[in-house]
């Protein structure tokens, strides 16, 4: 039982690092109508950023410090790269940001160099005893950061003006703009504010394990998630976040030898078959809006 | 007709394969200029060459279902694996115990088999395709990739595991063997006119598929699927029809792809090879065959170009390992900039820059 606990967990633990990176795609979503692929460059500059800065400051002050360039980051590539495509088909967007992916990876792969880097958290891999099961600590401070970040994040949407603003140019931004919204800051900030989310789950991601060129792959694993929770749902991606990532690990834990053709790295793949079993049931996954269409 | 060449009197002379005297004029001398190319450049460079026609096949594969039927493919990779590892299985050695193998190393028999079984397959994902649209369709295929990766790495048997690969297919027509240096020619010299003599069947049976009933239909489905169904398009069926002979195309291109260097390594299916496809026919121009080739050779021999960049500009490094900036990292970043510069300045892609140059022609000295 202990052994099932702590494996659940680990599961919410890392499931929350696939929530964070789901909420930054559901938001590019919900305000472009685009799935962004460059998540999983700012997953990484966010990561990188904290593991050279945290050489001259301390962690939580280095987080803080990456998030914003991060974020700058963000709002940098949505005014050079994706304003001027405006109006063009969702299909060639999402490209231009595969593009993005690659150009910023290769300049943030270059600052990791082949070594695995550090974050310096205070978290490391120690561990604590809570009723009796034993949990990694980090996966506790993700999961205690994932929730306070996601409860900031809907009263900002669901109280703030901007944050109405931004609902309001997701329904419709032609009304938005006539309402006096600005679409275009409306854009800025969904890219700023997934940028963000996405360099946070970055750093949480590289705790403890330390950050290395491959791990962008991961922020792959967000997408499976969206399908489910639905590509236009925030509350839908947290808990498809949530729930991935404890099949994930119970998967990983009891299901290893479940064939050896499947191997025993078997739990990698299984985000993606559960997102196909999930769309051959419901198209628009567990929470999303079922799309309208007029001729 | 004579002197008036442009005058169509059926629809049939304005959809012909080659309905102006320009195109015409072009294709021969494009044709005789890559069948004149093997005897006047390095084996080295003609490998290359060969390599860039067998992508062209994959990316025509591609543009059918993504640019004429606009149904957004990342999957590219995995129909691609199929085909590899089909022709490699088929033609490895039979008395392997390490590796699947039946002996059968006729081209024909194996190339057909491995787009066949990849066309299936793509038949197999189809009913996904159908019920979904957009990003939607875009990410589930992504995932098919991820799936299709796990299964080859550790399906050992048939694909030899990470790190040890299998030998590729052995390409044999009629007793003739073409990846061996021959009394006449050498192996890339043959490699060479066969994948050129391919690229050309395949390129003309897609450019006939797509002026043909079955390529309005599926211009039709992507223009507005739900207009398409009106109208009295089957979209369910062409949508289905289009995966499978994507699939097949991509299949071919797989089984003859590692057929160069003669080696298939599981990894190498990977997001990175869809995207590398995607970015072919981005760059070389959607919903066009030729443009299909261009953007094939454009990104084939891109890594080829830079490689020449150290001995041009000193500060770019050669060695992974020195540091600085190396020609690695320039590739990389050239072919992300390449994707966003083309699709934000020239959404045709080369095709379209081809079409601009025309036009300035044929109308000169006017500007419209």
């Amino acid at each position: 039982m202990n052994d099932f606990l702590a494996t659940v967990v680990r599961g919410l633990g890392n499931g929350s690092i696939y929530a964070l990176l789901a909420l930054g795609f559901v938001i590019i979503y919900k305000s472009m109508r685009v799935i962004s692929f460059a998540q999983p460059a700012f997953m990484m500059a966010g990561g990188v950023l904290v593991s050279h800065l945290v050489l001259s400051m301390n962690f939580f002050l280095a987080v803080l410090v990456s998030l914003l360039l991060t974020a700058l980051l963000g709002m940098g590539v949505e005014r050079i790269a994706l304003r001027p495509m405006i109006g063009k088909p969702v299909f060639v967007i999402a490209i231009i940001t595969l593009g993005v992916d690659i150009v910023i990876r290769t300049v943030v792969n270059s600052f990791i160099g082949l070594d695995i880097r550090q974050m310096g958290d205070p978290w490391g891999l120690k561990q604590l005893k809570l009723l009796g099961v034993t949990i990694d600590q980090r996966h506790l401070a993700t999961l205690v950061t994932t929730l306070v970040v996601v409860a900031a994040l809907f009263a900002f949407y669901r109280w703030s003006r901007t944050g109405l603003a931004m609902r309001a140019a997701s329904s419709d931004q032609e009304v938005a703009l006539a309402q006096g919204v600005s679409v275009g800051r409306v854009f800025s900030l969904s890219w700023a504010l997934a940028a963000m989310l996405a360099g946070l789950a970055g750093v949480f991601l590289s705790t403890g394990i330390g950050l290395e060129q491959n791990l962008w792959l991961t922020a792959l694993k967000a997408l499976p998630v969206i399908i489910l929770g639905g590509l236009d749902s925030l509350g839908g991606a947290v808990i498809a976040g949530l729930t991935i990532g404890v099949v994930e690990a119970l998967v990983g834990n009891y299901g290893g030898n479940l064939s050896p053709v499947f191997g025993g790295d078997f739990f990698l793949v299984v985000p993606y078959l559960l997102m196909l079993l999930v769309l051959l049931v419901k198209p628009y996954g567990l929470f999303g809006t079922r799309e309208v269409e007029r001729i | 007709m004579r002197g008036r060449p442009l005058l169509y009197l059926s629809y049939g002379q304005d959809m012909a394969l080659l309905n102006t005297p320009a195109k015409r004029w072009w294709t021969l001398g494009l044709v005789l200029v890559a069948v004149l190319l093997p005897f006047m450049l390095e084996d080295d460079l003609l490998v290359v060459l060969a390599t860039a026609f067998v992508a062209a096949i994959g990316a025509i594969g591609l543009n059918l279902v993504t640019g004429y039927a606009g149904q957004v493919s990342l999957g590219h990779a995995f129909f691609l694996a199929i085909g590899a590892y089909t022709a490699a299985a088929l033609s490895g050695d039979p008395d392997s115990t390490r590796l699947i193998g039946f002996g059968i190393t006729s081209l024909p028999i194996w190339l057909l088999a491995s787009g066949l079984v990849a066309g299936l397959a793509g038949l197999i994902v189809a009913p996904l395709a159908a019920r979904l649209r957009g990003l939607y369709l875009a990410v589930v295929t992504l995932g098919l990739v991820f799936i299709g990766e796990h299964l080859f790495k550790h399906w050992r048997e048939l694909t030899g595991g990470v790190g040890v690969g299998r030998p590729a297919a052995v390409p044999e027509l009629f007793g003739l063997q073409f990846a061996v240096d021959g009394a006449m020619f050498t192996k890339a010299q043959k490699l060479y006119l066969l994948m050129f003599v391919l690229l050309v069947i395949f390129g003309v049976l897609a450019r006939n598929l797509v002026r043909s009933r079955i390529g309005r239909a599926l211009a039709a489905v992507r223009d507005r699927d739900l207009a398409a169904e009106v109208i009295g398009v089957d979209v369910t069926r062409y949508k289905m029809l289009a995966f499978a002979v994507s699939s097949f195309y991509a299949g071919v291109a797989g089984a003859l792809l590692y057929v160069m260097i003669g080696f298939v390594e599981p990894g190498s299916f990977n997001l990175a090879m869809s995207v590398q496809y995607i970015a072919m026919i981005l760059v070389g121009g959607v919903a066009t065959i030729s443009g299909s080739i261009m953007g094939a050779l454009f990104i084939t021999l891109l890594p080829r170009v830079t490689r020449e960049l150290p001995a041009v500009l000193p500060f770019i490094s050669s060695s992974s390992t020195a540091g600085g900036i190396t020609i690695f990292q320039v590739e990389t970043i050239l072919y992300g900039l390449l994707i966003i510069g083309f699709l934000i300045f020239e959404p045709r892609g080369l095709f379209g820059i081809w079409i601009r140059i025309r036009t300035y022609w044929k109308s000169w000295p006017f500007s419209h």
